[in-house]
């Protein structure tokens, strides 16, 4: 009898750790699609800036600093995607961000500039990305605040760290301005 | 459930297993309904004749779930005469739709435009990766890029939720069970006054009343079980969309614009009606009240919105 209860307390112990270890799978693996998204976008901004660069460069011919600025910037961003964690990204593209914003101010004094097709795409392309990379990032944090829920909550937390599981970090930009969560009632 | 703490989320994840029984149940539903009708109607043609029924029945119900999962979209957007975006036109559109799906988690679906000036817009698809979004050209004239926002993210949560799969099968076998009722109906003319009701008894005549009577109420039936799946699933699109774009004020305006558009999108019928983000028709009757509606009604939905803020 007593080995009956040993075995069936045993079977409930086991099932239990595998469809929680299952849970956290899923829950980490979500976060890694959610953070693939990101990744794409920003390196789609990489990918605009150059030309975005070189189309202003022939208006304001004196501005060079702004330029040097943006391209190191860049250059900065282009290698914390390679390895760095979300935290050392995020603090790259804050800089990058704020290197672009001083280009389009310059780019605000030269009216021919703002005439030519080629500027506006560029520009319309990379408002457009960062609104992208703004909804990407929403994403991926809603998964990640779900997966360290869930990994910080009894009784997960008990033996999430004997299997590995750490919390995952968040992707926080400096100046989104963001819209506060609507409360939703039903 | 493990989004206790953060009730603000709704999670696609949520609602998509949740459909995913609802599919299920649905189907099983409209299968005993065709059975249920096939049966009668069979024995009502000849006694025994309701168990040799029962096989085609089945085999409609089941080709008919097959052919809407796999084409349901397609049918449902050549009716609606959708034309698909190229990739250059309506970037803001595009721009929308692809920002949209990333805060969601969802692929990008396709576009299609429907060249009529009543706005409105649908989205259908069996999953995630193969959905579509269409809206109208009117829709994209007549709202701004906020309500536009808006409108789009609650098309999309109707993908995230995977809503479309069970709309697109409640709308193809709505549309099947209305054709076999047809039929019968046509056959019982046909074979009015035969011979029939004279080789039977009491039995005869009752099962010829159960019949008629089924296939009259069948079409019925299958037709509320359609607006009661669709009108519970707006109020949770508009919830999520809401919570997507963080700005419920957006669709709130879009659907006050929709709803002061009086004139009813010709492309759209009664099985594809209760796709729509607000009922195409424009016919709601106010005698039946709400029984009949595929939407609930358009100024509790903006006042849901509005307490949102």
């Amino acid at each position: 009898m007593e080995i009956i209860v040993v075995i069936v307390i045993i079977g409930a112990l086991a099932l239990f750790f595998i469809a929680t270890y299952n849970r956290l799978i899923t829950l980490r693996q979500r976060v890694k699609e959610a953070w693939a998204d990101i990744d794409v976008q920003l390196k789609r901004r990489h990918d605009l800036i150059p030309n975005l660069v070189e189309t202003v460069k022939g208006y304001a011919t004196h501005e060079s600093t702004v330029f040097q600025k943006v391209t190191e910037a860049r250059a900065a961003a282009v290698a914390a995607g390679s390895s760095a964690s979300p935290e050392q990204r995020a603090q790259a593209e804050n800089m990058l961000t704020s290197a672009l914003r001083s280009v389009f101010a310059v780019a605000e004094n030269y009216p021919q500039l703002q005439a030519v097709q080629e500027f506006k795409d560029l520009s319309e392309n990379l408002t457009a990305t960062e609104d992208k990379i703004s909804f990407a990032r929403r994403f991926y944090n809603g998964n990640v605040r779900d997966y360290n829920t869930s990994l910080q909550t009894f009784p997960t937390n008990v033996f999430a760290g004997m299997f590995g599981f750490k919390a995952e970090q968040y992707f926080e930009l400096a100046d989104a301005t963001e819209r506060a969560v609507p409360q939703v009632k039903f | 459930m493990t989004t206790d703490s953060t009730p603000a989320r709704l999670s696609i994840y949520d609602a998509a297993a949740a459909n995913r029984w609802r599919t299920l149940l649905l189907i099983a539903l409209f299968t005993a309904l065709i059975a249920v009708l096939a049966y009668f109607v069979g024995e009502y043609f000849a006694p025994g004749g309701g168990v040799a029924a029962l096989p085609f029945a089945f085999a409609i119900s089941t080709g008919s779930a097959l052919v809407s999962y796999f084409a349901g979209d397609k049918l449902i957007l050549a009716q609606s005469q959708a034309r698909e975006l190229g990739p250059s036109e309506e970037p803001q559109l595009r721009n929308i739709v692809e920002a949209l799906a990333l805060g969601l988690g969802v692929p990008s679906p396709k576009i299609y435009v429907i060249e009529d000036s009543a706005p409105n817009a649908f989205a259908t698809g069996r999953d995630p990766q193969h959905a579509s979004i269409a809206v109208t050209r009117g829709l994209l004239d007549k709202l701004d890029r906020t309500e536009l926002e808006g409108v789009i993210a609650h098309e999309l949560s109707h993908v995230g939720n995977r809503d479309i799969r069970v709309m697109v099968l409640v709308t193809v076998l709505v549309g099947t069970v209305a054709l076999l009722a047809d039929w019968m109906w046509r056959s019982f003319f046909w074979t009015q006054g035969g011979r029939r009701d004279r080789d039977r008894g009491g039995a005869g005549a009752i099962i010829a009343v159960i019949a008629i009577a089924l296939a009259v109420l069948t079409p019925i039936i299958a037709g509320l079980i359609q607006l009661a799946v669709s009108r519970q699933r707006e109020y949770l699109a508009d919830a999520s969309g809401a919570l997507l774009t963080r700005y419920p004020p957006g669709l709130a305006s879009a659907l006050r614009k929709i709803a002061a558009n009086k004139e009813p999108l010709e492309v759209a019928n009664k099985a594809t009606a209760s796709l729509y983000i607000a009922n195409p028709l424009k016919d709601a009757p106010a005698f039946f009240d709400h029984l009949f509606d595929t939407h609930p009604p358009i100024e509790e939905r903006i006042k849901r919105l509005e307490a949102m803020d």
